[in-house]
């Protein structure tokens, strides 16, 4: 077999790839503001539960994560009474997102929490509700801040999905992995996908960038 | 049975997690093993990439940040697959760990040079005019006043990846390492228990954290900031 006759199950493990990666990324920026706000938030409640997702999140490795949601969790489902089987796919969006949510909360808290003291008390002096002064004029200025460190996430989460072929999912290192069992062809197999992560990256790295420059017209100049 | 020791299904859960907890903290042992192991290659390797890519010569500079960029982009997984088979097609057959931590080097060594480059630059330049009035050498310069002000900087966010490799060290049990996540696994395999020793896993690592973040903290507060004296 030569490289070409490659290319197409590392296409289609590809996809599974980008669809993965696409899925967490997307579940991630939703949890890391529900994180990130939580973690800021006056009720000490919500506080001390976006504190321990974040913390809990961060100390532990993706592995043992995907592992707990692949293989634990049904266990711990039986006990009380419910069905907790996931499909590979699901339990690796779930793990990936909510892994990527944790290190994305703290950069949504940070961005917050660098927004000028002045810009609270502007609102607090126009009367705005706490909520109206976070969704108008806090994030506003502060989402322009987390994307550099969004992209940065994005690439490390696209990195990470390798990881979720060690719960069967027929990604592009799943399907390397394959074609080498079958072949033993090592070095221009994994030599392909490690260049083909490296592509996909690049264009990643880029649409983030777009997004970077699309948001950064909240920005007004001189604030 | 794993390290010579056994494990206890037969008298309910406590009994089982109190019977695997030897053996994970025999895992825990490799996975600290690991971890420095592959810290100072990274250490190394960062610092040689750290070097080339601030090169005055295009020639070797704009190759050093392309090879930096692309271990920075692609998985440590599949740089571990590919050091781990690839190597031994050309004859040089690594021990499973020795692998492991030079992929973990690998991975880390594009970041840690960013952090090495972050530490020399962000030593103010009136610092590099004052030696130049002195008439310091350039080495001098280097060695006596640069680098003990930007060792202070540099350690703290060193910690940090530290503690990021050690959470990265279960990846080595694709290639048969008997780290913490490894042992846990193997467990789990054999008595179809996977929710007590991968809980139990996750909050070993939790503690594992915990301490790390405490001693970057401590380490940070304890330096100098003005500068470390180097003699």
């Amino acid at each position: 077999m030569s490289w070409v006759e490659y290319l197409k199950p590392l296409l289609q493990g590809a996809w599974v790839t980008i669809e993965l990666a696409a899925l967490s990324t997307v579940l991630g920026a939703f949890v890391s503001f529900a994180a990130g706000i939580g973690r800021v938030s006056a009720n000490w409640l919500i506080r001390g539960i976006a504190i321990t997702f974040i913390e809990t999140f961060r100390g532990t490795p993706l592995l043992v994560k995907l592992f707990w949601f692949y293989f634990a969790m049904p266990i711990a489902g039986q006990a009380i009474g419910l069905d907790l089987r996931l499909p590979p796919v699901e339990a690796g969006v779930v793990a990936l997102g909510l892994n990527i949510g944790a290190y994305g909360g703290e950069v949504v808290r940070g961005a917050i929490e660098a927004v000028r003291p002045a810009q609270y008390e502007a609102a607090t002096a126009l009367n705005f509700t706490r909520r109206q002064a976070l969704w108008t004029v806090i994030l506003p200025q502060a989402i322009p801040e987390m994307m550099p460190s969004f992209g940065n996430l994005a690439v490390q989460n696209l990195k990470d999905t390798a990881l979720a072929s060690l719960i069967s999912l027929g990604d592009m290192a799943f399907r390397a992995e394959q074609i080498r069992n079958y072949t033993q062809d090592s070095t221009t197999v994994y030599t392909m996908i490690l260049f083909m992560y490296f592509g996909i990256a690049l264009v990643l790295a880029g649409l983030m960038r777009l997004l970077e420059r699309a948001v950064s017209r909240w920005q007004r100049a001189g604030t | 049975m794993l390290f010579g020791m056994s494990w206890d299904t037969d008298h309910g859960e406590l009994a089982f997690a109190l019977s695997i907890l030897p053996i994970l903290l025999r895992g825990m042992v490799v996975t600290i093993e690991a971890s420095i192991a592959g810290f100072v290659i990274a250490l190394v390797f960062g610092l040689v990439l750290a070097v080339l890519k601030g090169a005055r010569s295009p020639f070797i500079s704009f190759p050093a940040r392309f090879v930096a960029e692309f271990f920075r982009d692609t998985p440590l997984l599949v740089q571990l697959f590919f050091l781990y088979y690839v190597l031994a097609d050309y004859g040089i057959i690594l021990p499973a760990f020795l692998t492991g931590a030079l992929a973990l080097g690998v991975q880390y060594s594009a970041y840690i040079a960013e952090v090495y480059r972050g530490g020399i630059e962000a030593v103010p330049h009136g610092q590099h005019e004052a030696s130049h009035a002195l008439d310091l050498s350039p080495v001098r310069t280097f060695t006596h006043i640069i680098l003990p002000q930007a060792i202070p900087r540099v350690i703290p966010a060193l910690g940090n990846y530290l503690a990021s490799i050690m959470k990265d060290v279960p990846v080595l049990s694709v290639v048969t390492v008997l780290e913490m996540v490894n042992v846990a696994k193997i467990i789990g395999d054999q008595t179809f228990d996977y929710l007590v020793p991968l809980s139990m896993v996750g909050a070993l690592y939790l503690v594992l954290s915990l301490v790390a973040s405490v001693l970057v903290n401590l380490l940070d507060r304890s330096l100098p900031k003005t500068g470390l004296p180097l003699r």
